[in-house]
């Protein structure tokens, strides 16, 4: 059976936790804590007679995100109940944005693998609250009860239909997770449920001069880029495989809720249409609406920094490979230093590299002695001495690998300048021509083979000329100018005729 | 718009409000809540216009809070009132179907 | 000073009294411990009491008045609070079956507030189930029965409040009005009851029925009492978003200089079928009274208070059955012995903790909630909502206060109405409308029926008002003594 032309339709919803000190609507501490219900004053276990009280800076997190991804923010939001009762939410009823959501309509820009971009339309971004966590342990008669997540203050991001492919809907979640770590408005920790995924997925499947939809199925939950990108694919192919099993059966199927096995690899049916919820969404009568004027929306403007996808334009025009850029950008604590940096002295490619080599390297080595995450940013070297350092590669003063070493002092927090540092170190890179010569005279004269192999091989040229360059630097003890290094051997070698 | 309720609506809306409700009971309120909805029915011959919804009886709008972290109760306070606990949890009898709570 | 002519003092003078050193505050305390010994046997209008802590309460009032102290302008007065009201102390039950056992880890606002004012707590108050009902019969401990006749109701649903007052068991009392919970039980049983403007007492702490309608107030002998315990309650409250930001007036100040070149209202609307004749007279007569003494008559019209009852038995249920979906077992308040799945464990939990009225209203407001109902109830109900809220800031142009009755008729006999839930919803005909407007509203003895019960009259202003209202009832109670009898309490 030949397989029908089809075409994907992917729209995501994202919740992100936003790392707000306290509650969305109470002054309980918002944030991770080992012990069960600690997080906890009386509005989060919803207590008779307690009132919510709207956080200031979740809303401002909110509206920073809605406006880094070109939504409207809306001049007047309000805030609605939506019921169902579950145990880790204990008014059985969630505190979010029904029909005024507080970020409309928007888009971003997604830079694909192939050097394109596409605009992703964001559909609205509304607040609401967390819930708790329900465990259910293998063996236990019951399930428990913690509710130190409840009330978190969630940002709900809405897609349209825009991703083609699994691997788009993958790359957006990265470029979300990018941007609000910009934004300050999360530590984008996926283990730790900063974000949840549930893509929405349907094919229109071309056959017998028709066009098919499938209907659509959401994945509830995903954790990570990962499994967004593989649930994807798994629905994309069940979805075409029911429909060349069973075409009648599979149109007349509603939407319905599926959930991730990823150990399995599957998605599984989770609530079906006969049970859907009647969330009953009512204006919370505790609340009143909220009204955002423009001064305030050019306040939060103003915060914004300039975002990933900006920079990468900026870095791939400054002769960095998109790896460099990428790994520059990963975090903005390093981009800033790198921009910084470079603002001092326009060396991007030197500065790139002594940023993502020596000092990479070394915050690598930092993070497996403490066991936890060290950024480049976090070793205590400036932008100033990125920048000395760089010019003092370029201009000749230390050669690169001497450049190495006086990197790893600057390391140790002396504060002083790469130029002291290489003087100290005697890393002083030596133009003297009569001193170099010397090193040159005396290498030609430890190394007659190498003459001999230069002179009458010519398949040893090459190897003979790069073996006495580096006896050279040898007996300079990597002080000499390689450059200079270079001229003197090959005009040395020519006189030898 | 019918004022009278079926016992099968009854029983709809004693399931959303998670009220268990004996056959007497359905019958019972089933009869009370229809002639209370055929009063409220009256509401449909008030011209509206084009009122808008009144939610709030003061013009208040953009109360916030600063984003200050006050103490949270004591885990004994939490779970004073408890019916069922393990621990440092609440309990519930065990939830099979994980994917029922909300969105 | 005998231990009864301490229960026949207002509130302000125990206050003044207690201040000035001419009694305790442990003898007053006492006094009024007594009588809840004597009669709330008969009464029922408690649910528990508080005989040690308030005592304990009063000896520190005296110990530190003894030192000399400067303390707030309730100290060592007695006070009672509606059971909706969460205290550290003791339980928090809503009177209901749900919450028997509850108990708040926090302090209302109120609570705190009167705390800090001095006040000395003799106990909690019996209420209709979660303040819904107009006869405190829907209590799953029981009734409460009316000083002025006991085999009558005292109203609802702070009927416990209602009833503590007119029996002398407390100088004063809180209540809470979300359909007339406040002036139909202070009008059945005689007393001043207050509801202020929607915003100027915060509700953080009262266990909420209907959050958009919901406000605490006073409930006292007189009027200058009202005066002085709204001045310890009101304000802003950054705990409750709803609360008014602005600080409120000293409503003791001027009391008893009357408002001048007054206008009053008379909403052609609450004076037609199905009022009682001795009710009409008696709020006719109070009318004559301030014409007499300088007020100008105004006919004003409320043309849509008829479509009030309708508009908020739907709100009303709406917002209960969101705010008591909480009570489920889980976290805290009656649980089954009966579940083994989670359904099971809610809708058992649920239907054996509340009672069949706080069933019914959260079935009525979850239908008017639900899926393909909600633009045809809630929605039109809201839309009404504005329309009443509309003729009232129309009539508020030509007068600065409304006067009407506050209830139909005088207390019912118990049992008369509990079959039919309808029937008692519309004892709140007259005062409904206030709640959805968000105005203050406000009920003062102005008469007795032939067979003795008392008769109430209702006042109605534009919000904030509660300064005008409270000098123009001031006026009216110290040209007549109502509020000076007292009844009989008859044991059944
Ligand atoms: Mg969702
Ligand atoms: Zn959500």
């Amino acid at each position: 059976m030949t397989q029908p032309a089809y075409k994907v339709l992917i729209g995501m919803e994202i919740h992100v936790q936003l790392a707000t000190a306290s509650k969305m609507f109470t002054g309980a501490a918002n944030g991770f804590s080992e012990n069960p219900n600690t997080q906890v004053d009386g509005v989060v276990l919803g207590l008779p007679g307690v009132l919510p009280v709207i956080n200031r800076r979740a809303v401002e997190m909110a509206m920073m995100v809605g406006a880094a991804l070109g939504c409207e923010i809306a001049s007047q939001t309000k805030w609605d109940r939506k019921s169902y009762y579950y145990p880790d939410l204990p008014k059985n009823y969630q505190i979010s944005q029904y029909d005024q959501p507080l970020c409309g309509a928007g888009a971003v820009e997604l830079p694909l693998p192939n050097g394109e971009v596409k605009t992703i339309r964001i559909r609205r971004a509304h607040l609401e609250e967390d819930a708790g966590k329900l465990l259910h342990e293998a063996g236990q008669s019951v399930s428990m009860v913690d509710l130190n997540r409840a009330g978190t203050p969630l940002l709900e991001i809405v897609t349209e239909p825009d991703f083609s492919t699994p691997e788009e809907a993958r790359l957006f979640g990265e470029e979300l997770r990018q941007i609000c770590r910009y934004l300050g408005v999360s530590q984008g920790i996926m283990q730790q449920g900063h974000m949840r995924f549930e893509p929405n997925i349907n094919l229109h499947i071309f056959d017998d001069g028709k066009v098919y939809k499938t209907a659509i199925t959401e994945v509830k939950n995903l954790n990570s880029f990962r499994s967004v990108e593989r649930a994807c694919e798994y629905e994309i192919q069940r979805q075409l495989t029911e429909f060349l099993n069973n075409r009648s059966a599979a149109m007349q199927a509603g939407k319905s809720t599926r959930g991730w096995d990823d150990d399995k690899g599957c998605t599984t049916l989770q609530r079906s249409k006969e049970e859907a919820h009647d969330y009953r969404y009512f204006p919370d009568p505790d609340l009143v609406p909220l009204h955002v004027d423009a001064d305030w929306i050019g306040r939060i403007k103003a915060q914004i920094p300039e975002l990933p996808m900006a920079r990468l334009r900026r870095y791939l025009q400054m002769d960095l490979t998109r790896k460099e850029a990428a790994a520059l950008l990963e975090d903005k604590a390093v981009a800033d230093l790198f921009d910084a940096a470079i603002n001092l002295k326009r060396l991007p490619k030197r500065i790139a590299n002594l940023m993502l080599g020596a000092a990479a390297k070394t915050a690598n080595a930092l993070a497996s002695e403490r066991g936890e995450t060290v950024l480049i940013s976090d070793l205590g070297v400036g932008a100033d001495q990125y920048a000395q350092l760089a010019g003092m590669i370029e201009d000749g003063t230390v050669s690169a690998s001497a450049a190495v070493t006086v990197f790893e002092s600057l390391c140790d927090g002396t504060g002083m300048a790469p130029m002291a540092v290489a003087e100290k170190l005697g890393l002083l890179q030596i133009r003297d021509a009569s001193a170099t010569q010397a090193w040159v005279d005396a290498a030609l004269a430890n190394h007659p083979q190498a003459i001999d192999d230069y002179r009458n091989n010519p398949k040893k040229r090459q190897a003979s000329l790069g073996f006495l360059r580096g006896a050279v630097m040898k007996l300079s003890q990597g002080k000499a100018d390689p450059k200079l290094v270079g001229e003197l051997l090959e005009k040395a070698l020519a006189k030898l005729g | 718009m019918s004022e009278t309720l079926s016992a099968a609506q009854v029983e709809h809306v004693a399931r959303l409000s998670r009220l268990k409700l004996s056959e007497d009971d359905i019958t019972r309120y089933g009869r009370q809540l229809s002639s209370i909805l055929e009063y409220v029915a009256q509401l449909q011959e008030v011209d509206v216009g084009s009122k808008a919804p009144m939610s709030h009886p003061l013009p208040l709008h953009s109360v916030l809070r600063d984003d200050i972290v006050e103490p949270s109760l004591p885990i004994d306070a939490v779970l004073k009132n408890a019916p069922s606990k393990v621990g440092a949890f609440f309990t519930v009898p065990k939830v099979l179907d994980p994917s029922a709570g909300g969105g | 000073m005998s231990d009864a002519s301490l229960t026949e003092t207002s509130a302000y003078e125990l206050a003044q009294r207690i201040a000035k050193r001419e009694i305790t505050a442990t003898e007053t305390t006492r006094a009024f411990l007594d009588q809840i010994a004597a009669h709330d046997d008969t009464l029922h209008a408690f649910n528990e009491t508080y005989s040690g802590a308030a005592l304990a309460q009063a000896a520190a009032i005296d110990t530190a008045l003894d030192r000399g102290e400067k303390l707030g302008t309730l100290a060592g007065v007695p006070i009672a609070l509606k059971d909706n009201l969460c205290t550290v102390e003791g339980r928090t039950t809503c009177s209901s079956k749900m919450l028997q056992n509850f108990y708040s880890p926090y302090d209302a606002t109120v609570v705190k507030r009167l705390k800090a004012a001095g006040a000395v707590f003799v106990g909690k108050t019996n209420l209709d189930e979660f303040a819904m009902g107009s006869s405190t019969e829907n209590s799953a401990f029981g009734p409460t029965r009316n000083p002025w006749n006991t085999r009558c109701v005292p109203g609802g649903s702070s009927g416990g409040s209602a009833a503590a007052v007119a029996g002398r068991l407390c100088a004063a009392a809180l209540g809470s009005d979300t359909g007339g919970s406040i002036r139909q039980p202070a009008a059945l049983c005689g007393i001043v009851g207050l509801k202020p403007t929607y915003g100027l007492v915060s509700r953080y702490g009262l266990v909420a029925f209907a959050s958009s309608l919901d406000q605490i107030g006073p409930m006292t002998r007189d009027v200058r009492d009202a005066a002085l315990i709204l001045n310890a309650i009101a304000g802003p409250d950054i705990k409750d978003s709803t609360s008014w930001p602005q600080t409120p007036p000293d409503y003791l100040m001027d009391i008893d200089k009357p408002p001048e070149k007054i206008r009053i209202g008379l909403p052609k609307e609450f004076f037609g079928d199905g009022l009682s004749p001795e009710v009409a007279t008696a709020v006719h007569t109070a009318v004559d009274f301030f014409r007499r003494n300088g007020a100008e008559i105004v006919p004003v019209s409320l043309p849509h208070t008829r479509y009030g009852i309708a508009a908020y038995y739907v709100i009303a249920p709406a917002e209960a059955s969101s705010n008591l979906a909480r009570y489920d077992g889980v976290h805290y308040g009656h649980r089954t012995t009966q579940a083994s799945d989670l359904f099971e464990l809610y809708a058992a939990s649920r239907a054996e903790g509340f009672g069949p009225e706080v069933q019914r209203r959260v079935m009525l407001g979850t239908y008017a909630l639900s899926s393909g109902y909600y633009d045809a109830y809630y929605l039109r109900a809201q839309r009404v909502r504005q329309l009443i809220k509309d003729d009232f800031d129309r009539a508020f142009e030509l007068c600065d206060v409304i006067i009407s009755p506050t209830t139909p008729d005088a207390a019912f006999e118990l049992g008369a109405k509990s079959n039919d839930p309808l029937a008692m919803y519309l004892c709140d005909v007259f005062t409904v409308t206030c709640n959805i407007a968000g105005i203050p509203g406000m009920s003062v003895p102005c008469g007795f029926s032939s067979s003795g019960l008392p008769i109430g009259m209702q006042m109605l202003g534009p919000v904030f008002s509660e300064s005008t209202m409270l000098r123009l009832a001031r006026l009216y109670e110290l040209a007549h003594d109502w509020q000076k009898r007292r009844p009989m309490i008859a044991s059944v």
